[in-house]
């Protein structure tokens, strides 16, 4: 008996994958996590966080007020003389301890982040959770080193330092922001994102699993009413913020004048280089990762395409086709590639950009797949026929959109990459060594990915330049806006 | 001077631990496996190969599983150029394909002319698929225009036979070399690029078969003419094979989904896709023992 092989009448669809939710056990209302303790705010506001997938309500989520704030403020400057006199080796157990928690925790972290914030589970799985993690291990290994991180100079911490996270990675920024706060013997006051508190209440309770004394570290949600009430706090000795530009310049302004130290991650127009020379099917694939991870919500993300005229039409041809294979959907689901777009806010931003860029003339192509009836969501678009001089070559759109150019020479590849406001990160795609390193030294952005793009290492400082921002987080750059040399 | 096309090895290999590691459930997974044997190439390459063994092979080719009457045939049964003869009247009439390796399988070190003989041979006693390796030596003492020429004097050996060319992965020394080949052996005029005999390395790594899978979709791209790719070697898991299928549909799409275009060379990995199979309709993993080893 001979079976015929079987023919493909229908199509080979993935089934849905989704992770289960069903042991994930969410409070229906959060507090503040101030001093070591679970507080209700003085105002006594509460905002629900909404799934941007689903936009069904997760949980209650407490918001601080200026009054908050104070207490926050109070008990880190209150935990301060304790925590800083702790011997260096113990400071680092702590920030070990809460490293082993986070990777204990990582599949509930994982499905949280997704639910708040609309990633692909793969991603908050496979990069966030776990680079968070990295983190905190990599800063308890300087805690009891700090000498050894700026040339053998005497340190000591800069005392109180409020921390402002954004939403796209929400956990990630926390940890960013944390792990080397409290290795250099900081308290701190951290405010999450309004639209994602979720993983940064569930550090709460790390925290106190891990047992960190009171007071070193207050978690606040809140809106930005919260976040200038910490910037302008009087008994604050160091801002950190990764955010807007523009919010970032507020900061920058309100501190004007001030004894606290500031550092601003701010945004991007990266620009994404692709000479005629680099495997382009690699190049396409760092394309991909570098402009709809996290469905664009990146402020490194690379989404400024420039590519060599020679290549231009190729490159572009193989990115349609590979755009158009991409997964959008469901963030729960295994095999999602795109998520929801964060919040209905950030939906129309990026709306109302990409109808800039239609009508200033540049062609619009968006992948014609189904999207989900609820929720926010937007399909992965490439511009081409753009000029430097549009919008959408300009401004950060934020979300999954591509804006390509085209360039001849090495010269004009860095010029046009140069021509930007911001200064994050860069990519430089090309099989030739030297010219990789020729290009990289001339690009003024703090990061420069050589054949690969949107790739985070904890022992690698990350930070701007110009309009992104000043200071450098990761490695031991990122120890030294969080110390005063003697 | 050489122009190699540039292929990225950190690129490749992170594209392709993404793709495998698609979730493939359900329905989905039952499909895939009913797919994946169809496309298998049930292979016996051993010393010890005898007509009885093949033909008990050969059973098993024909109809996998008869508890399951809705899991096809294997695409093919590979054997050894001798053993051409009882592999043909075993599958004779059942649409199962003989193929034969030749050309000095798997090393490739004899005359040329010794090469065509033994492929004139395969196909003279009803081999329909031929299995050749391209000569590494010439490759990798950089004689492109030997590598080509030899494929296309076997392709012209092979009548109307079916020509797959393997390019031995493992022995080339890198993914732009993989790539090159496997150009190589597109422009001399294979049916079919294969990645391994199976002999040698790690065989059909999910690496390995995109950046063939990526040669042969530009090279359709470029001139319209459909190659089809056989990853074979180390594919022993279901898992393994699920995989293959996620890389052709994301680099090539669903339309290659076919044995006429896709082909899995192997063996052990017929009984692991059977069990999958049955784990997926009850719900319990079967014994080893609860199927024929041929």
């Amino acid at each position: 008996m001979t079976v015929a092989p079987e023919r493909l009448t229908t199509s080979w669809d993935y089934a849905p994958a989704p992770e289960a939710t069903d042991h994930i056990r969410l409070r229906d209302r959060y507090e503040l996590f101030v001093g070591g303790a679970w507080q209700p705010p003085a105002e006594g506001t509460y905002v629900p966080t909404t799934n941007p997938a689903t936009e069904q309500p997760l949980a209650e989520i407490a918001h601080a007020g200026a009054a908050d704030v104070d207490r926050a403020v109070a008990a880190a400057r209150a935990a301060l003389p304790a925590w800083r006199g702790l011997p260096a080796l113990e400071r680092g157990k702590y920030v070990f301890r809460i490293a082993r928690l986070v990777q204990e925790r990582a599949r509930e972290l994982a499905i949280v982040e997704t639910l708040d914030g609309g990633k692909p589970i793969r991603e908050s799985r496979d990069v966030d959770v776990p680079a968070a993690a990295a983190h905190f291990f990599s800063y308890a290994g300087w805690a009891d080193k700090l000498a050894y991180a700026l040339g053998g100079r005497d340190v000591e911490p800069m005392g109180v330092v409020g921390q402002i996270v954004p939403w796209n990675f929400p956990l990630l920024m926390a940890a960013w922001k944390l792990a080397p706060a409290l290795a250099c013997g900081n308290t701190a006051v951290l405010k999450p994102a309004e639209t994602t508190p979720l993983t940064a209440l569930l550090l709460a309770e790390i925290l106190q699993e891990a047992e960190l004394p009171e007071g070193v570290v207050s978690i606040l949600p809140g809106d930005g009413t919260a976040g200038a009430a910490l910037v302008r706090h009087p008994d604050i000795d160091k801002i950190a913020f990764t955010g807007s530009t523009e919010v970032g310049k507020d900061i920058q302004a309100a501190l004007a004048g001030r004894d606290v130290g500031l550092t601003l991650e701010l945004g991007g127009k990266s620009a994404n280089i692709v000479f005629e020379d680099a495997a382009l099917d690699q190049a396409v694939e760092g394309i991909v990762d570098g402009i709809f991870f996290n469905q664009g919500h990146v402020c490194c993300a690379g989404s400024r395409l420039l590519l060599q005229e020679s290549v231009a039409d190729e490159v572009i041809d193989r990115l349609w086709r590979r755009m158009e294979r991409l997964r959008v959907g469901d963030p729960l689901d295994k095999n999602t590639d795109v998520g929801a777009i964060n919040s209905a806010e950030q939906l129309q931003r990026i709306e109302a950009l990409v109808a800039e860029g239609e009508r200033e003339g540049a062609t619009r192509r968006t992948v014609a797949c189904p999207l989900p009836e609820r929720g926010h969501w937007f399909a992965p678009t490439m511009f081409t026929d753009v000029a430097p001089v549009n919008r959408v070559a300009v401004e950060e759109i934020f979300g999954p959109v591509v804006t390509v150019m085209t360039f001849r020479t090495d010269a004009e590849a860095v010029q046009k990459a140069n021509n930007t406001a911001y200064g994050l990160a860069a990519g430089v795609w090309t099989d030739k060594g030297s010219r990789a390193f020729a290009i990289s030294q001339k690009l003024r952005a703090g990061t420069v990915w050589q054949n690969t793009y949107n790739r985070f290492d904890p022992t690698s400082a990350f930070g701007g330049y110009r309009e992104s921002g000043f200071g450098r987080e990761g490695g031991p750059s990122g120890l030294r806006p969080y110390l005063r040399v003697r | 001077m050489r122009h190699l096309p540039a292929v990225d090895r950190v690129g490749v290999d992170r594209r392709a631990a993404a793709l495998a590691s698609r979730s493939i459930k359900a329905e989905a997974q039952a499909q895939a496996i009913r797919m994946a044997i169809g496309m298998i190439d049930l292979t016996t390459l051993e010393g010890q190969d005898t007509p009885g063994k093949v033909r008990q092979l050969a059973a098993k080719a024909v109809c996998p599983s008869p508890a399951h009457p809705e899991v096809p045939s294997c695409a093919a049964l590979c054997v050894y150029p001798a053993l051409v003869p009882a592999a043909r009247d075993a599958l004779a009439g059942t649409g199962v394909k003989v193929a034969s390796v030749s050309t000095g399988f798997p090393a490739g070190q004899t005359s040329l002319e010794l090469r065509l003989q033994e492929t004139r041979d395969a196909v003279a006693d009803g081999a329909e698929e031929i299995d050749m390796v391209i000569s590494r030596e010439a490759y990798l003492s950089g004689d492109d225009a030997r590598v080509i020429d030899e494929v296309e004097q076997v392709k012209a050996a092979c009548g109307d036979a079916h020509l797959k060319v393997i390019v031995e992965a493992a022995e080339l020394g890198g993914y732009d070399h993989l790539r090159h080949a496997t150009d190589l052996a597109i422009a001399g005029g294979a049916d079919v690029v294969k990645t391994s005999t199976g002999k040698v390395g790690a065989g059909a790594t999910p690496g390995v078969t995109l950046v063939m899978l990526e040669a042969v979709r530009d090279h359709a791209h470029r001139t319209g003419r459909i190659v089809g790719v056989k990853a074979a070697g180390g594919v022993r898991t279901s898992k393994q094979a699920i995989t293959l299928l996620v890389l052709v549909k994301e680099t090539l799409g669903e339309d290659w989904l076919t044995p006429d275009r896709f082909r899995i060379g192997a063996s052990s990995v017929l009984n692991d896709l059977l069990m999958q199979y049955e784990h997926g309709m009850t719900g319990r993993y079967a014994r080893p023992d609860d199927f024929s080893l041929e």
